[in-house]
């Protein structure tokens, strides 16, 4: 109970505030939020880069922990080790290295898709415990040998067989990511990309009442992602039981 | 012709000898179990022909065609697992198309014949149910159907039974057995259930230790152990140790001189087992002759028909299934008469120490 009032009373009282007027009550924030051209080029940037991310991550990530559950168990402890550093390794050092790597290649740095492999460094806890545990719940080894033994070819039995059994911890994995690449604020900020929540700071800083209404939006579209995620992983699950 | 031929197949995983070089033929229809202790190289021997692995030596043949180098997904194989091998996001008949749609089959071929394999199996009713809405039995006659598809040259089943419960594993075991035969398809089967491997078989290989100790008839496995491993692995079996003494089959136990017509073979100063199965051995008042030792019952298992008395003789402990209406007054601590015919004991060699360590050790025995 006061767990639900310690998550509520922040909330609603950010949500009456974002409703605040000169006169009263309205909808005057969220009016200016949604007309200013900046809110949706921001949350446009921000929401591509949490794609190219997710794609990146777990083109990335699946092969690999594919592989590790398959052939190389023994492998596990550090793979996920070095999955953890970003834990340890704060992005202001991860975006000093980056800009320091990529400094020649000016083309690159100048555009907004500089920020995807910091990104990628970012979710890969996320995405490595997410797959691991999806992989650790069914049986790689014997689904992967199975396949074979049907005529499939290694990338066959990852794309039809086993990729099919991790379509939850996959989108959970994304669902992470586009969370992460919303709110991560230093690193755009540094590299002086106008991020979404580069944006969100801004408007922090400029109007009250808009900064409320924003956190409420931004707030809204996390858990508008997540209650998706619920929907299409429930959505299986009710196929798999009919 | 033979179907599945395995010559000097040999697997050592980083020093660690998992099949020290197997030599196999397998005649085309015939099913041939390989039956052993864990870690004994049957499965790693399955693997191999399966294609999961590649030998460190030897060559494997299918048909007459070498495919030591051929990898798993063509060799045309059907395999089924000891369990969760089914892909767990697709139905039953689904499982059952999916080595079809590898091959390209369209979708009416696919159906009918998915459809057909899972009546075969005795499933047609739940084609459309998820794995993990079908017992285990099921689950295992769908990956029987599903490896059935592709009608695979040879099915290689890999423990298939181990995991279910002891009524379903009969019944499954017998089904295996009529759909083998019914198909005429080359199988061989892993197992280290000795009951298994004698109630579907042709032939059974015993392996230990990587090598195969005898390969026979059922009959002839149980009948006739060629070596102490054998007889101590297939049934229950009494175990006297003995040295011969003279020729005609004269041996000595503890002190005690038989006369056993198999010893008969070895030359006097040999070290012997006498083996003898707990059903030719007699008690009480039905003993009659041949050999006859007198001790008291240290114990009685009653199982069903028969009840098996533990005797504690000068030679050691001998145990015999009596006839469970025949037991009278055989309670625990009864002295009694034990005895059997020496025609029908077997005698073997004792396993020299080596041996014998490598019995125990199955894998463990390091190369050289």
């Amino acid at each position: 109970m006061a767990g639900l009032a310690f998550f509520l009373v922040p909330l609603a009282a950010t949500l009456e505030f974002s409703l605040r007027t000169a006169h009263g009550h309205g909808l005057a924030a969220y009016r200016d939020l949604v007309s200013d051209p900046q809110f949706w080029s921001t949350l446009e940037i921000s929401l591509k880069l949490a794609g190219e991310t997710a794609v990146a991550a777990l083109l990335l990530l699946v092969p690999t922990a594919y592989w590790v559950h398959l052939r190389a168990p023994g492998l596990r402890p550090l793979v996920t080790f070095v999955c953890v550093l970003p834990f340890v390794v704060p992005p202001i050092v991860l975006i000093v290295g980056l800009l320091d790597v990529f400094r020649s290649q000016t083309w690159f740095v100048s555009t907004p898709q500089f920020l995807v492999p910091g990104y990628v460094v970012l979710v890969l806890p996320y995405v490595w415990f997410s797959l691991d545990s999806g992989l650790r719940a069914i049986d790689v080894r014997t689904l992967t040998d199975a396949a074979q033994s049907l005529g499939a070819g290694r990338t066959r039995a990852l794309v039809q067989v086993i990729l099919p059994s991790l379509r939850a911890s996959i989108l959970g994995a994304a669902l992470l990511t586009l969370a992460i690449v919303l709110g991560e604020f230093t690193m755009a900020s540094l590299s002086l990309f106008d991020t979404f929540p580069v944006y969100v700071a801004y408007v922090g800083q400029t109007q009250a009442t808009g900064a409320a209404a924003l956190t409420i939006v931004s707030f809204g579209l996390l858990w508008a992602a997540m209650f998706c995620l619920i929907l299409v992983t429930r959505g299986r699950h009710r196929a798999a039981v009919r | 012709m033979s179907e599945v031929v395995l010559r000097g197949v040999r697997r050592v995983f980083g020093g660690v000898v998992a099949l020290e070089s197997l030599d196999i033929q397998i005649g085309s229809g015939e099913l041939v179990s390989l039956l052993g202790p864990s870690g004994c190289g049957k499965t790693t021997a399955l693997k191999l022909v399966a294609g999961f692995d590649r030998p460190s030596r030897g060559t494997i043949a299918i048909a007459g065609r070498d495919i030591t180098g051929t990898s798993a997904s063509k060799r045309g194989v059907g395999m089924v697992f000891q369990a969760y091998s089914l892909f767990p996001t697709m139905t039953a008949q689904r499982n059952v198309e999916f080595g079809l749609r590898i091959r390209g089959a369209d979708r009416r071929t696919r159906r009918n014949r998915a459809v057909e394999l899972l009546e075969l199996v005795g499933l047609g009713h739940a084609a459309d149910r998820y794995p993990h809405e079908l017992s285990g039995g099921m689950q295992q006659r769908v990956a029987l159907a599903r490896a059935l598809a592709i009608e695979p040259r040879i099915l290689l089943l890999d423990e298939p039974l181990s995991a279910l419960d002891a009524k379903v594993r009969v019944q499954l075991r017998d089904e295996i057995r009529r759909l083998q035969t019914e198909l005429g398809i080359t199988t061989i089967y892993v197992t280290h259930d000795q009951e298994e491997a004698l109630s579907v078989s042709d032939r059974v290989a015993v392996m230990n230790g990587g090598r195969i100790e005898q390969i026979g008839t059922p009959a002839a496995i149980y009948g006739e152990p060629a070596t102490p491993f054998v007889a101590q692995f297939i049934g229950t079996i009494n175990r006297i140790e003995a040295v011969v003494t003279g020729a005609g089959g004269e041996v000595e136990v503890e002190g005690t001189r038989l006369v056993l017509p198999a010893a008969s073979a070895y030359s006097p100063g040999a070290r012997v087992v006498v083996l003898v199965r707990p059903e030719t051995v007699a008690i009480g008042a039905s003993v009659n002759g041949g050999v006859r030792f007198t001790g008291t019952v240290a114990a009685s298992t009653f199982l069903g028909a028969t009840t098996r008395v533990k005797v504690t003789t000068a030679v050691g402990e001998i145990s015999a299934d009596v006839a469970s209406v025949d037991l009278g007054q055989l309670t625990v601590g009864a002295q009694t008469a034990i005895g059997f015919d020496p025609g029908s004991a077997r005698v073997l060699p004792q396993a020299s120490e080596a041996e014998q360590r490598g019995d125990r050790l199955g894998v463990e025995t390091v190369e050289q």
